[in-house]
């Protein structure tokens, strides 16, 4: 089996974000950049059924500018085989990262990706659905465990009520939850090994796929921010305050 | 115009998350449908039928559609838009922003070769929203220039849409027309096996009036009853941080937060929750927030509105004491 990983390079979680002063976005100027959270968890993921024996080759993939290739080095460094980097410096919509991704996934013949379920900066939680759609493989999505059995994988996922176990057939697209796997970290010796591993680059162009955006962003504010309140020091005080001035009990 | 909403439910009840989704669609403008897939729903389309502002359902009972597996689902929905069932024609679908829409929504828009807009919390107009990106620290006013616009909803966001509890639904006249809608078949890609779901008599936490939610300090799971006993007094739902979730103390359901629930309830109490983004992006629009911790640094205490600097295990009994005075 082969296992697809889509990374993305986002701005690191432990940054607190600031809205540019023009309102097109948010500063990313020499801001701490990372691999997704929930990216380290797909690569984990592949990882380990690679070393349980279920796959042969891990393979991470990541669409953006150049300095997408750090995060590609990332996921080699925690122990994938090789990277393919789509070079592009649009600014890309799930559906086109969906295609592209689907074009990789086909070239490759890759049997299994698994994809983080949201990235943390726009938040959009699509391209593992949009990608299982357009290659219409089974789609796990939000799983916290995935097992390799005969038809297939079984999966647990994390849904609003509780948990979900399905059976899919291979090949397959998961995307991954927070329970999956605590992501290891890459050592000095893997990390210096990731710089000689191979990382194809292509373009959308070559993956014959058109990254013309559809959603036009008009606009990027802060939200209205909360006042700190008062601090209370009795159980007494504080039921009063709810009662009588907040009124909400 | 022709709106689509696509109801979530557990073929026995309406989903509320629908009602606030049906509100959101009501702001497009245009006519409100809604879909009831699954398999003896007809108590959730008569109810979906209550709804104020919906005009139509359709409703399609079939066993395909007792789970809510995705990939049958966004079938059903690729067939409807593309003029099944009387070649309504949709300008948008729209799901709540729940685990169930959030799957479904991304899935069915790539079918159709549209990019969905997630999460949405403001309507601007019928082609233009407002989402909250990075957890909430930025709002990105977005527009779309796809044929149908295909949108999960931040239930938070927008009111619930009166229904049959409502007096202006006793009304039969205003009810919605119900149709059947053949079902557009079933993938044998993937086989339902079970759902173990986390039983509750309390209200669901996405739409309680009260939150009670616990972090790391409340130690282990087995302090979760002092929680639960205080959720009860105040009659509402328990919730958790990641952090909680995460330590084993609670299932994955109780996450609030970024990548987990999102809540608004009138009165949050976050209790040994010390206050991350990304627990701050589900529920920092709570009408009241009340934050309880030893830690007098925590940063939950710059969004509360009201903070009490004192051991949870101290706090928490003594509110309850107070509580049943």
């Amino acid at each position: 089996m082969k296992i697809l990983v889509p990374v993305k390079r986002v701005i690191d979680a432990n940054i607190r974000v600031r809205v540019k002063p023009d309102q097109t976005g948010v500063e990313t100027a020499n801001v701490k950049m990372a691999m997704n959270p929930f990216c380290e968890i797909a690569v984990e993921q592949a990882l380990r059924l690679k070393e349980a024996g279920h796959a042969e080759e891990v393979i991470i993939v990541s669409a953006g500018p150049e300095k997408c290739q750090e995060t590609i080095r990332t996921g080699l460094a925690m122990g994938a085989d090789r990277g393919v980097h789509i070079n592009t410096e649009t600014t890309l919509e799930p559906l086109a990262i969906a295609k592209m991704i689907k074009a990789v996934a086909e070239k490759e013949s890759a049997d299994l990706v698994i994809l983080g379920k949201q990235a943390i900066d726009d938040d959009n939680n699509q391209t593992g659905q949009m990608l299982a759609a357009i290659m219409q493989r089974p789609l796990g999505s939000y799983i916290s465990k995935i097992e390799k059995n005969h038809d297939g994988f079984a999966i647990t996922r994390e849904i609003d009520a509780g948990l979900e176990k399905l059976q899919i057939t291979s090949p397959a697209v998961v995307t991954t939850d927070l329970r999956l796997n605590e992501p290891r970290y890459a050592s000095l010796p893997n990390i210096m090994k990731a710089k000689k591993k191979p990382i194809d680059i292509v373009t959308p162009e070559q993956l014959g796929v058109d990254i013309s955006n559809r959603i036009e962003v008009l606009q990027v504010t802060e939200p209205p921010t909360r006042d700190a309140g008062v601090m209370v020091s009795s159980a007494a005080e504080l039921v009063d305050k709810l009662k009588n001035e907040a009124k909400v009990i | 115009m022709n709106i689509l909403v696509i109801a979530e439910h557990d073929n026995a009840d309406l989903a509320p998350a629908t009602l606030n989704t049906v509100t959101a669609a009501g702001q497009v403008g245009g006519d409100v449908h809604v879909l009831v897939a699954g398999q003896d729903c007809a108590g959730v389309a008569d109810a979906a039928a209550k709804i104020a502002g919906v005009s139509k359902v359709w409703v399609c009972d079939c066993a395909t559609y007792a789970h809510e597996i995705t990939e049958n689902t966004a079938a059903l929905i690729q067939s409807i838009v593309n003029g099944k069932g009387d070649g309504k024609g949709y300008s948008h679908v729209m799901a709540p922003a729940s685990t169930f829409g959030k799957a479904l929504i991304p899935y069915v828009a790539a079918l159709c070769d549209v990019q969905s807009i997630s999460d949405i919390s403001e309507v601007v107009d019928a082609d233009t929203f407002v989402r909250p990106i990075y957890a909430g620290n930025a709002l990105s006013k977005v527009k779309s220039s796809e044929a149908v616009k295909m949108l999960t909803v931040r239930t938070t966001a927008f009111e619930l849409a009166d229904d049959a509890s409502a007096d202006q639904s006793t009304d039969q006249n205003k009810w919605a027309e119900i149709e059947s809608i053949d079902d557009a078949g079933a993938t044998n890609w993937v086989q339902f096996i079970e759902q173990s779901l986390s039983p509750s008599e309390r209200p669901e936490l996405t739409s309680a009036r009260v939150v009670v939610s616990g972090g790391r300090g409340m130690q282990s799971g087995e302090n979760f009853p002092l929680l639960e006993k205080l959720a009860d007094q105040l009659g509402g739902a328990v919730g958790a941080s990641r952090a909680a979730v995460d330590a084993g103390f609670v299932p994955n359901d109780y996450q609030v937060g970024q990548t987990g629930k999102v809540v608004a309830p009138d009165l949050y109490l976050a209790v040994g929750i010390s206050g991350a983004i990304q627990h701050l992006a589900g529920m920092k629009d709570s009408k009241v927030i009340v934050a309880i911790n030893n830690d007098e640094e925590a940063p939950i205490f710059q969004v509360a509105d009201y903070g009490w600097n004192e051991d949870l295990f101290v706090a928490v009994p003594a509110l309850q004491a107070e509580l049943e005075k």
